[in-house]
């Protein structure tokens, strides 16, 4: 069943239609567009029974995503856990903890694959042949991987310090690496001016209402896999602002569709103190953020003027919610804490998010009895370097049983009492 | 100061096609208002109700945001180039 014809480009501020095009603001007041549908209509196809046989990933609800006509999506996108906590909820004293885990998310291990998903639809539909992005390292990956897969030509735009793991993570799949000296901000500024000469799909400044409407699968996935109900709290990184308003859309279309029970949701912003000015502005009650300077080892979340920032602000408010940061020193420590107790390696972003979850239990913004899910954005394989120097190398054994004795009596003050 | 105002396409239909305007300003509230008053209708785009430049305009000077630079009231000097960009962003 189609949906072609039930959504069309919205200006998010003054309200003024647009049809579907390659653009990302309002050419009247400069805002931001945003993919609006016709829900009426949407109600009498989009129904969660169809849901069933479909195979468990981000296309199963493709109904409510702004696709062309009879698309079907290439590879299977999304469709990650979401892991019920038991050590690290026991740790905080949650009784319902959750991470939603796009950091095994295919192909590219972030949930930048959801987005890119739903900007190559749009590429597609608008015949561009080269895509792109502007990107602090997942996205990039992202865009390269599912370039690659659909044969799109790539052109990706990075700051030139990005973490190595990054650039190879994109190099790999043959896309062009264009590296610029600057911080994250001026690459974008770069690209707004390349997609405005070039014509090109980039995906997060020309192709951006389509490409944020894929966040919301991030969303719908949760819901579906809390049994089709929704938390009391989410905790969502923030660089641009964008995941955490397109979570909270894609609760309100699930109760607009009568698909889940309408309940209050607290969201609770995450951002690195070396770059939390939608933090900062939702804690100093700002009418307006100010922008910084990033400073932060939580590279992908290092966005000094983010787009969205407004809206995830006054998203955060609207819900009761708060935002909070943490260090550098304990990103690194909430990696480990996941890591060691859950099993799930993250990148430092979701080090920020894991952090900010800890302290906003040790503020009592986050009850015990609450259902809470923590989304976890991209894998830790990623940002090794972030964590590189907490594991200084070990010096080596012999290959002698003798050996690793000595080495066990040494590190743990006793002989291993297991014999073969 | 003899400066450029780099104008985004989306801005050029006000500019009567023009991608620059050169003008002569002491500062970058100078350049706007010198802008807006060549250009009239573009006006309501550059600066909202209360006379503050809206939300989502980004003022550059060479390369850095006014934001950080001060402000309107940072000061030109010849040769500066002050660009007009929409705001937008990626990351989560």
């Amino acid at each position: 069943m189609t949906t072609n014809g039930l959504y069309e480009l919205r200006c998010r501020e003054c309200g003024k239609t647009w049809g579907n095009v390659p653009r990302s603001f309002c050419e009247d007041c400069f805002s931001p567009l945003e993919v609006a549908y016709d829900y009426d209509s949407l109600k009498k196809i989009a129904r969660r029974e169809n849901l069933a046989g479909r195979d468990f990933n981000m296309w199963r609800y493709s109904e409510l995503l702004p696709l062309p006509e009879c698309y079907v999506g290439p590879n299977a996108v999304g469709g990650t856990p979401l892991v019920a906590s038991r050590k690290l909820a026991a740790k905080w004293g949650l009784k319902n903890l959750y991470f939603k885990n796009d950091a095994v998310c295919f192909p590219s291990l972030s949930f930048k694959d959801r987005v890119v998903a739903t900007a190559l639809s749009a590429a597609r539909r608008f015949h561009f042949t080269t895509v792109g992005c502007s990107s602090t390292g997942n996205l990039a990956n992202a865009v390269a991987a599912q370039a690659a897969q659909q044969g799109f030509d790539a052109c990706v735009f990075i700051p030139a310090d990005l973490e190595p793991a990054k650039i190879l993570n994109t190099a790999v799949y043959g896309a062009r690496i264009v590296r610029i000296n600057g911080n994250y901000d001026h690459v974008n500024r770069l690209c707004a001016q390349i997609a405005d000469r070039f014509q090109w799909g980039l995906v997060n400044v020309n192709l951006r209402p389509y490409y944020s409407e894929g966040s919301k699968t991030h969303g719908y996935e949760i819901a579906e896999q809390l049994g089709w109900t929704l938390p009391d709290n989410v905790v969502v990184p923030m660089a641009g602002g964008s995941l955490i308003t397109k979570i909270a859309k894609a609760f309100r279309e699930l109760v607009t569709l009568g698909w889940v029970e309408a309940k209050p949701v607290k969201f609770f912003g995450a951002q690195a103190t070396g770059c939390s000015p939608i933090s900062d502005g939702v804690k100093r009650n700002l009418a307006r953020f100010e922008p910084q300077k990033p400073n932060t080892i939580a590279r992908s979340l290092a966005i000094g003027n983010p787009a969205d920032g407004p809206f995830a602000i006054k998203q955060i408010r609207d819900s009761s919610g708060w935002a909070e940061d943490i260090s550098d020193a304990e990103i690194v420590a909430a990696i480990k804490l996941l890591a060691e107790t859950e099993g799930i390696f993250t990148e430092t972003a979701g080090g920020v998010t894991a952090g900010v979850t800890q302290k906003l239990i040790a503020q009592g913004r986050i009850k015990p009895d609450e259902t809470t899910v923590v989304c976890i954005t991209g894998n830790g394989l990623k940002t090794t370097d972030a964590i590189a120097a907490e594991f200084p190398a070990t010096e080596a054994i012999a290959p002698r049983l003798e050996a690793f004795e000595a080495y066990l009596d040494a590190q743990l003050g006793a002989t291993a009492g297991a014999k073969a | 100061m003899p400066v450029t105002i780099e104008i985004p396409t989306a801005f050029r239909r006000f500019t009567d096609g023009a991608p620059n305007v050169d003008c002569s300003a002491a500062t970058i509230a100078d350049a706007l208002n010198e802008l807006t008053s060549r250009f009239p209708d573009l006006s309501r785009h550059v600066r909202d109700d209360q006379g503050q430049i809206r939300q989502f305009l980004n003022v550059y000077l060479n390369e850095e945001d006014i934001r950080f630079l001060g402000g309107e009231s940072c000061s030109l000097k010849e040769g500066d180039r002050v660009l007009l960009v929409p705001s937008i962003a990626g990351g989560c």
